[in-house]
């Protein structure tokens, strides 16, 4: 299996995203945020976005999507952008800052210990 | 497209909604992927994150133009803890680029695991330099790799640990060995903060 993006020519990835290089450090989009698919694919849709569709029908996070479907995940965003924005999914966000919270480290070590 | 998606997916709960990240940071074939892969309720994946950097100058990457391009390859496992949290589980190359990219992909982590091969323990002091750098919370694993044990005293010498930072021996293979290695450092992230939190109150 070949890396994602590795051995696919830019100009695959700028067509993909038809040429916005990638949502950058603004992008609200963390690696770990879980994608939630909230209406099916419609036709006509980029199969990109209907790839994403499909893998986030149960929550699915950023960096999942980025590695089914094997593209870099700053592609993967812009792409997840398009449909944040035309409400095909919703993203359920990272708490912070978990660090700094004690419950949720707790909760951790709880799920930790049990597995 | 359908052909890209791997078959065997296990997918989260419906009622996951919080991500949780923590790096397992070490030299190339230290066993990062191999502790992954003993704790992961998946199969490890792998992806890359790209990022254009202007006149920088970066050893082995593509150029284009004065443009530089980093690219950094890391795999993930996935733990599901409860209903809500999720952990992901990313096993990081500690190379000098990759820290480039260090606060695009790991801010927020929970903390970092420093995987060391005490045959080869001069490969870790850069990320453990750029730990503390970043101000993220970390322990130090030394994987067993059957050679002849190094007292930790020696190790922590060696590698000029702060006394707090927890060190531990262990087997990634094993998935209890690699389950106390996370328990270890959450532990030592509710320490530091209730640390933080004591200081705090001091001042109040």
């Amino acid at each position: 299996m070949s890396r994602p993006g590795r051995d696919d020519a830019p100009d695959r990835l700028y067509t993909i995203t038809r040429g916005r290089i990638g949502a950058g450090a603004g992008s609200p989009l963390d690696l770990v945020t879980l994608i939630v698919a909230e209406s099916a694919a419609a036709t006509g849709m980029q199969s990109e976005h209907v790839a994403i569709l499909r893998l986030a029908e149960f929550p699915t996070s950023v960096v999942e999507i980025a590695a089914e479907l094997r593209l870099p995940v700053s592609i993967t965003k812009v792409l997840l952008s398009d449909l944040l924005a035309t409400g095909h999914v919703s993203a359920r966000h990272p708490r912070r800052p978990a660090i700094t919270d004690p419950d949720i480290l707790e909760q951790v070590l709880v799920g930790l210990r049990n597995l | 497209m359908d052909s890209a998606i791997s078959d065997a997916r296990t997918p989260l709960g419906a009622s996951a909604d919080n991500g949780l990240k923590i790096v397992v940071v070490g030299g190339f074939g230290v066993g990062k992927t191999t502790l992954v892969r003993s704790v992961s309720e998946i199969r490890p994946l792998n992806t890359e994150e790209t990022m254009t950097q202007a006149g920088e100058s970066v050893d082995d990457i593509a150029h284009v133009g004065t443009k530089t391009a980093t690219t950094v390859a890391f795999d993930f496992g996935r733990i599901t803890l409860d209903a809500h949290n999720v952990l992901y589980l990313f096993g990081a190359p500690g190379q000098e680029r990759f820290w480039f990219l260090w606060d695009r992909l790991f801010s927020g982590t929970l903390g970092a695991v420093v995987l060391v091969d005490t045959r080869r323990i001069d490969d870790s002091w850069y990320a453990i330099d750029r730990l503390e750098h970043h101000g993220t919370p970390f322990i130090v694993a030394c994987n067993d790799f059957g050679g002849p044990v190094r007292a930790g005293a020696d190790v922590r010498e060696a590698l000029d640990l702060d006394p707090d930072v927890p060190l531990v021996d262990c087997d990634a293979r094993s998935r209890e060995s690699a389950k106390e290695v996370l328990i270890t450092l959450v532990r030592h992230v509710q320490a530091r903060y209730a640390t933080a939190a004591g200081v705090r109150g001091e001042l109040v």
